[in-house]
């Protein structure tokens, strides 16, 4: 314990490091931030890219939902650019955000930390990863200027193998993504098997942890499959192989297959951290030991391997037999068990918890309510009879939404407040971080469960034009995009206020009892001047509040933990 | 890591000048090492396995095409080719066999037999390439070959109308050819035999220069891979206390040639 005393004890602002050595001053200049093998500052130089995919999807989203607000031609955009429109934000929200979002931003930052080790296995292979990372992106902006991709982001032949838009260097840039993706999860993955220090056995790590691990191993066996279907169809494109064209005896239905056995996965590529930081949120702000820890860790190992067997659900009305069909419903059905095993725990974690309403667990409150909706939801279209009435309609794009936003992206956002204070060592207005997350969920449900009415009455998905039928749902929904929107330019200038004249923060703002709440908060370079001693992940009853500190300090167990 | 260290390996006595700052011993580094290129080889695995699936699918759809056309295919080339790369694996073994041992200039020398058996390999392909190339078998599009003898008018490829077609209407079309009795007389049942070529016979080709073709970029990347250890070997960087990278670069080889293992019977011994 020699950490958290000399951190605490030692300097007066209860471990806040700003004033001293740490991660973000140790080397100065761009060039140490451009070649570092610091997970932190990698960490911190993906969350920065991230968040511009993000802002710029976004803006791609509004603008959408801007010319929905007329069901006719509208003076903004015409067909085709819309078409362009929502295929670059699906594939900038899904490859470029949603997909690296929270393990290689949050991730990359906190499972070092987390295990007590200085660094991920392979540092450069890290920087590699993230130099990827910028190179897809940039193969896929370049795309976007010389000829947007209209296929929508799922690449399907033969639009793709027939449009004259850039498909080949969008596709390419994918690709590139790709290895990104599996790198970052091949290191991860040796991490946590090599670096776990001792008395971390696996039933002792956080679960965040756990949802990382869950995530990589999806990341490494469904990514390759991706790469060679993208490779294929740049093959298909360029060079006229002819494997997805029936012209040539190939097989376009071949393509979907290919495509979903990677993109199905990639759905709990991008759902599973977000379980993972929930699990963490939700124990530490109801000051209560996780409930069911082993039943939410293998949850999270039983959904990746569920999420390799369903991806023939996309393809129910695309000329698959009924019995696979039939196999794939079954299978989508399973799904649900983790993901409720998962949910029931945490209720039952916050079940007579003295819960703390801070802005991150406003976060996990608002996860558990748009979670549940987009889960139970996605029942209703793995049973057969009824996607063949809501298959490309209004009713999947809320479905996936609520899932991908209102899991992921929320989650990340809890996440993100929950360890801002130690990756900068600042807090953030408490008062402003309650209002933006009230203004996103508000707004995330104006805009997406209207839609779930219009789906179910039967309006397309992608189409330009609509019936006037669905104006006023349309209407709405846009109002409550521009109300999202709101929200998150509250969060962007809070967050950025708080970089320049936050309060410094406390080793231990929140009272976690993960290792990484025992560095400085920001961390010094290498984390741990020795490796902290580990002890349960969830025992966060143990800290309390001390307002000497300004922060939460361990203390003998029988002290009841203050609240805010 | 069931192939992890092998015999006389003495990695825990390593060196330590090599130890990154984070991990807190020269085995554990070279343990993470080979923890990390394991699953790389497994990814590398599942890419081809794609192309695998592709294979086993129109194989299933086309079995006549595929019949017919891996008889273009050079069997001795291939079949020498395989050797070749089996002889290539057991250098790369050796080399890796002299890293621990400390043999400098013996390492040195088994790596540049790999590289000189890969481009061996790389030469009789290209051979093979260039002989499809000249006769026009080639993929989808591109595939302009003339089969002899030329078809007999036109191979009917209609599915076979069942016998009760005329009362009952289904828009189902039927799932398969059905027994020959329930078939009406008069059709070829299938649009295969001695008299002409099955149609799409591109498919098989376009799966061919798909496999051997990504199959090739690897032999490719692996020569670029040996070549590097050549010259890190050369400059005396391995010890018997430091060998990942030769070590590494031996699994990746090792798993070009089993691809190349599977890609031989499956496309030149198909009957």
């Amino acid at each position: 314990m020699t950490g958290i005393e000399s951190a605490t004890g030692g300097f007066g602002s209860g471990g806040n490091a700003l004033g001293r050595d740490n991660y973000l001053n140790h080397e100065r200049g761009i060039k140490s931030w451009l070649l570092t093998r610091d997970h932190k500052r990698i960490g911190v130089m993906y969350l920065v890219v991230i968040l511009s995919s993000f802002f710029l999807g976004g803006i791609f989203a509004e603008l959408i939902r801007t010319k929905l607000l007329t069901p006719g031609n509208s003076a903004l955009m015409k067909a085709d650019t819309y078409n362009q429109m929502f295929t670059l934000h699906g594939a900038i929200m899904i490859f470029l955000f949603v997909i690296p979002g929270i393990p290689a931003s949050l991730g990359n930052f906190v499972l070092p930390l987390m295990l007590g080790a200085k660094d991920v296995a392979f540092p450069r292979l890290n920087l590699a990863s993230f130099y990827l990372w910028v190179g897809g992106a940039t193969l896929a902006l370049v795309s976007m200027v010389t000829g947007a991709v209209d296929t929508g982001w799922t690449f399907y032949t033969p639009y793709s193998t027939t449009t004259n838009t850039n498909v080949i260097l969008m596709v390419a840039g994918v690709f590139v993504l790709g290895f990104s993706s599996i790198f970052t999860g091949l290191n991860f993955v040796v991490t946590i098997h090599k670096l776990r220090p001792a008395g971390m056995t696996w039933f002792r790590m956080p679960l965040f942890l756990w949802g990382i691990y869950g995530t990589a191993i999806i990341q490494i066996m469904a990514t390759p499959v991706l790469g060679i279907t993208l490779l294929l169809l740049i093959a298909e494109r360029a060079l006229g192989i002819g494997i997805f064209d029936p012209a040539l005896g190939g097989d376009p239905v071949l393509f979907q297959h290919f495509f979903w056995f990677y993109s199905h996965p990639a759905v709990y590529i991008m759902i599973l951290p977000a379980m993972g930081v929930i699990s963490e949120l939700v124990s530490v702000f109801s000051r209560k030991h996780i409930f069911g820890y082993t039943f939410i860790a293998m949850s999270s190992i039983a959904i990746a391997v569920l999420s390799f067997l369903v991806w023939g659900h996309h393809m129910f009305v695309a000329g698959q037999s009924t019995l696979s069909s039939m196999i794939f419903s079954f299978l989508t059905f399973m799904v649900a068990i983790p993901s409720a095993v998962k949910v029931f725990n945490w209720l039952a974690t916050m079940y007579k918890g003295s819960i703390w309403l801070a802005t991150p667990m406003l976060y996990v409150l608002s996860f558990l309510f748009l979670f549940g909706i987009g889960g139970l939801t996605g029942l209703f279209l793995g049973a057969l009879a009824v996607d063949v009435h809501l298959h490309d309609t209004y009713f999947v794009v809320a479905h996936f939404h609520y899932v991908m936003f209102g899991g992921t992206v929320i989650a990340f956002l809890g996440g993100l407040h929950y360890w801002w204070p130690k990756m900068f060592g600042r807090m953030y207005s408490e008062f402003w971080g309650r209002i933006g997350a009230l203004l996103v969920f508000v707004g995330f449900n104006t805009t997406f469960f209207t839609q779930f009415v219009m789906g179910s009455h039967g309006a397309p998905r992608r189409s330009y034009h609509y019936q006037p039928q669905f104006e006023a749902y349309h209407r709405l929904s846009t109002i409550g995009a521009y109300i999202l929107g709101v929200g998150f330019v509250v969060i962007a200038v809070y967050l950025i206020h708080s970089l320049l004249r936050g309060r410094p923060a406390p080793a231990n703002p929140w009272g976690g009892a993960t290792l990484e709440w025992q560095a400085s908060s920001p961390p010094p370079h290498d984390n741990f001047a020795s490796t902290p001693a580990v002890g349960d992940p969830y025992d966060v009853e143990a800290w309390t509040w001390d307002g000497a500190v300004g922060g939460f300090v361990r203390r003998t167990p029988a002290e009841q933990p203050a609240g805010s | 890591m069931a192939a992890g260290t092998t015999g006389e390996g003495t990695v825990a006595g390593a060196r330590t000048h090599r130890v990154a700052h984070h991990f807190d011993n020269a085995e554990q580094q070279f343990e993470s090492g080979k923890l990390g290129m394991w699953i790389f080889l497994a990814t590398e695995i599942l890419l081809f396995g794609g192309l695998f699936c592709a294979y086993a699918v129109y194989r299933s759809n086309h079995p006549e095409v595929f019949i017919y056309a891996h008889r273009f295919l050079d069997k001795t080339l291939g079949a020498i080719n395989t050797a070749v790369l089996i002889c290539s694996s057991f250098t790369m073994a050796l080399a890796v066999r002299a890293a621990q041992l400390g043999r400098r200039r013996q390492l040195v020398g088994l790596l540049g037999a790999t590289v000189a058996l890969a481009a061996c390999f790389l030469g009789i392909k290209g051979l093979e390439y260039e002989k499809k190339w000249k006769e026009g078998l080639l993929w989808g599009a591109h595939f302009h070959a003339k089969l002899a003898p030329a078809p007999p008018a036109l191979p009917q490829t209609l599915p076979p109308v069942p016998a009760a077609a005329g009362e009952e209407r289904s828009l189902i079309p039927p799932a398969a050819i059905g027994p020959a009795g329930l078939a009406r007389p008069g059709q070829p049942a299938v649009a295969e035999g001695p008299e002409g070529p099955p149609h799409d016979v591109q498919v098989f080709f376009a799966v061919y220069f798909l496999m051997t073709g990504l199959h090739g970029v690897h032999v490719i990347i692996g020569m670029a891979l040996l070549s590097w250890m050549m010259v890190r070997a050369g400059r005396g960087e391995f010890s018997p206390g430091y060998l990942t990278p030769v070590d590494l670069t031996g699994l990746y080889w090792h798993l070009v040639d089993l691809i190349w293992i599977f890609l031989f019977p499956l496309l030149y011994l198909i009957r």
